[in-house]
């Protein structure tokens, strides 16, 4: 984006960046196509599957705690005076939960998300890349898109609805915790609240989307890494562009996919 | 007389207006060491990455053991892979593995060996490099030499009828850049292997090499064994075999 301003006044310049930009969109999508062609493919690398969730798991658990914990918390304590206001603070509890399960924890969830995994998947495939080690599993021909790539991409969708869930727990944790230090509620009182202002179909679009989401942050980080050149230098390129973009697709996915779940599975 | 294992017919590669490439033919035979020698630049590993599939030619033909591996699909390419070693210059050992994983995988995905079988073969080959201490260390824990022992290892541990060394001994001291030399001959006549070995390194070519092609702007400037390169009158060899600048191409001294 910051190319693009700066180019803007040299029309060379500006046309390559506008290429660049279409080149990079066009083979992200052909790199995320053949994710839907080679993971049907045998083998199915169920270890190297795991072993990612594991690691990404791990990875990502201490700052998506703190987090998700800050955030319910917050939201509680910015909307309580507003919602004493108005005497609805009854429903406070029931807006903290429906905030955090429809949007706040899974938009929140995989940014953070691709702040940790597709940087990471970036840096490792792109020293992989460059220290030749994908052409190595190339000429002792094994696939290395099959088990370098789609076992992240797989893994990056799966644990993201967990990791998801965790967060929506932890910020309906926070929201009480706000609510019983000023008010003194009690825990069994705000639980009832939630569970009576939460329904299953609140939860199945934010879990949906963030199916999405994890798909986009491994396709992302792996495609920048997989098509590193420029050796150390361009490791540490992949690495943060890998984090730009991810967060930049789950931001414009998320606005189509708000729309399409509010149709599919109205409040 | 022993088949030809390697032919390259007419072989041209550019990357946009440079030419790496120009028109060049040689056939390589049966279990034979054949080393290609040039400056750095000039081409050796681009011609290696084309006879393995890493890059398509512009132009010409490579025929291994009888059949083109020009425009193959993805699944016959990997047929031909699998009777190929490549030893990278980098060594290229799975950095997240430990040696025993980094041998054991081209085996897993590629033959349907028991987990016994399997244990024996890798012990079997770092026996042979003289590693097999180093089985449960990554690759983060081995110097230069072992590395490029264990890279070997790899290489040979599906039993290839060609290997490709990628220069070899690069970043090597001389005593380990012999030892390394050694080991390519030993196991070219423990394995009958055909043998391509790109290097600018002298040491390793008068060990390794029965033939030698030089590599200059693109073209082959020499073809033939090693003493004749020692003794020829060009200029270019002359310089590159003595290692020092005796007169240059504008014939400067």
């Amino acid at each position: 984006m910051n190319n693009l301003t700066k180019d803007q006044g040299n029309p060379v310049a500006f046309s390559k960046s506008l290429t660049n930009f279409f080149e990079t969109i066009a083979g992200l999508s052909l790199f995320s196509m053949r994710f839907f062609k080679d993971v049907f493919l045998p083998p199915y690398e169920i270890g190297e599957i795991k072993k990612h969730m594991d690691e990404l798991g791990i990875k990502t658990m201490p700052i998506v705690t703190v987090t998700g914990f800050i955030i319910g918390l917050v939201l509680a304590m910015q909307s309580q005076p507003i919602m004493k206001k108005f005497g609805a603070e009854s429903f406070l509890p029931g807006m903290v939960a429906l905030s955090v399960v429809r949007e706040l924890g899974p938009v929140l969830t995989a940014l953070i998300f691709a702040g940790r995994v597709s940087s990471g998947i970036g840096a490792e495939l792109g020293s992989m890349r460059v220290t030749e080690q994908i052409d190595a599993m190339e000429v002792s021909a094994v696939n290395p898109y099959k088990y370098l790539v789609v076992t992240r991409i797989l893994a990056c969708t799966f644990i993201m609805p967990i990791l998801t869930l965790y967060v929506d727990f932890l910020a309906i944790l926070g929201g009480f915790i706000a609510i019983a230090l000023s008010e003194g509620s009690s825990f069994q009182l705000y639980i009832n609240a939630v569970f009576r202002s939460l329904e299953f179909t609140d939860l199945i679009p934010g879990i949906a989307k963030t199916l999405v989401f994890g798909f986009i942050v491994g396709s992302v980080g792996a495609y920048k890494g997989y098509n590193t050149d420029g050796g150390t230098v361009g490791v540490g390129r992949a690495s943060t562009s890998a984090v730009v973009m991810s967060s930049l697709l789950i931001l414009l996915t998320d606005m189509v996919l708000v729309r399409i779940t509010v149709w599919l599975w109205p409040a | 007389m022993a088949g030809v294992m390697v032919e390259v017919k007419n072989l041209s590669k550019a990357f946009g207006s440079h030419v790496v490439l120009d028109d060049i033919s040689f056939n390589i035979n049966e279990n034979e060491n054949f080393v290609v020698f040039g400056r750095s630049g000039t081409g050796k590993s681009v011609l290696l990455k084309c006879i393995v599939g890493l890059l398509v030619p512009d132009k010409g033909d490579i025929i291994v053991h009888g059949k083109s591996v020009i425009n193959l699909s993805l699944e016959e390419m990997n047929e031909v892979r699998k009777k190929m070693g490549f030893l990278f210059q980098g060594s290229a050992l799975y950095d997240s593995m430990t040696v025993r994983e980094n041998l054991e995988f081209p085996l897993i995905r590629n033959f349907n060996f028991s987990a016994s079988e399997r244990e024996a073969k890798v012990k079997d080959v770092l026996e042979k490099v003289g590693l097999l201490q180093a089985i449960d260390k990554k690759p983060s824990e081995l110097s230069g030499g072992m590395k490029k022992r264990v890279a070997l290892a790899r290489t040979i541990i599906t039993q290839p009828e060609l290997i490709l060394y990628d220069e070899p001994t690069t970043g090597l001291d001389p005593i380990t850049t012999k030892e390394i030399s050694q080991l390519i001959v030993e196991l070219q006549k423990d394995l009958n292997v055909t043998s391509i070995v790109v290097t600018h390194d002298l040491i390793c070519a008068k060990i390794v090499a029965d033939r030698a092609i030089v590599l200059r702007d693109g073209k082959i400037c020499y073809e033939g064994d090693i003493t004749g390169l020692e003794t020829a009158d060009d200029l270019f060899l002359k310089n590159f075999f003595s290692g020092e600048l005796v007169e240059a191409d504008s014939g400067e001294k």
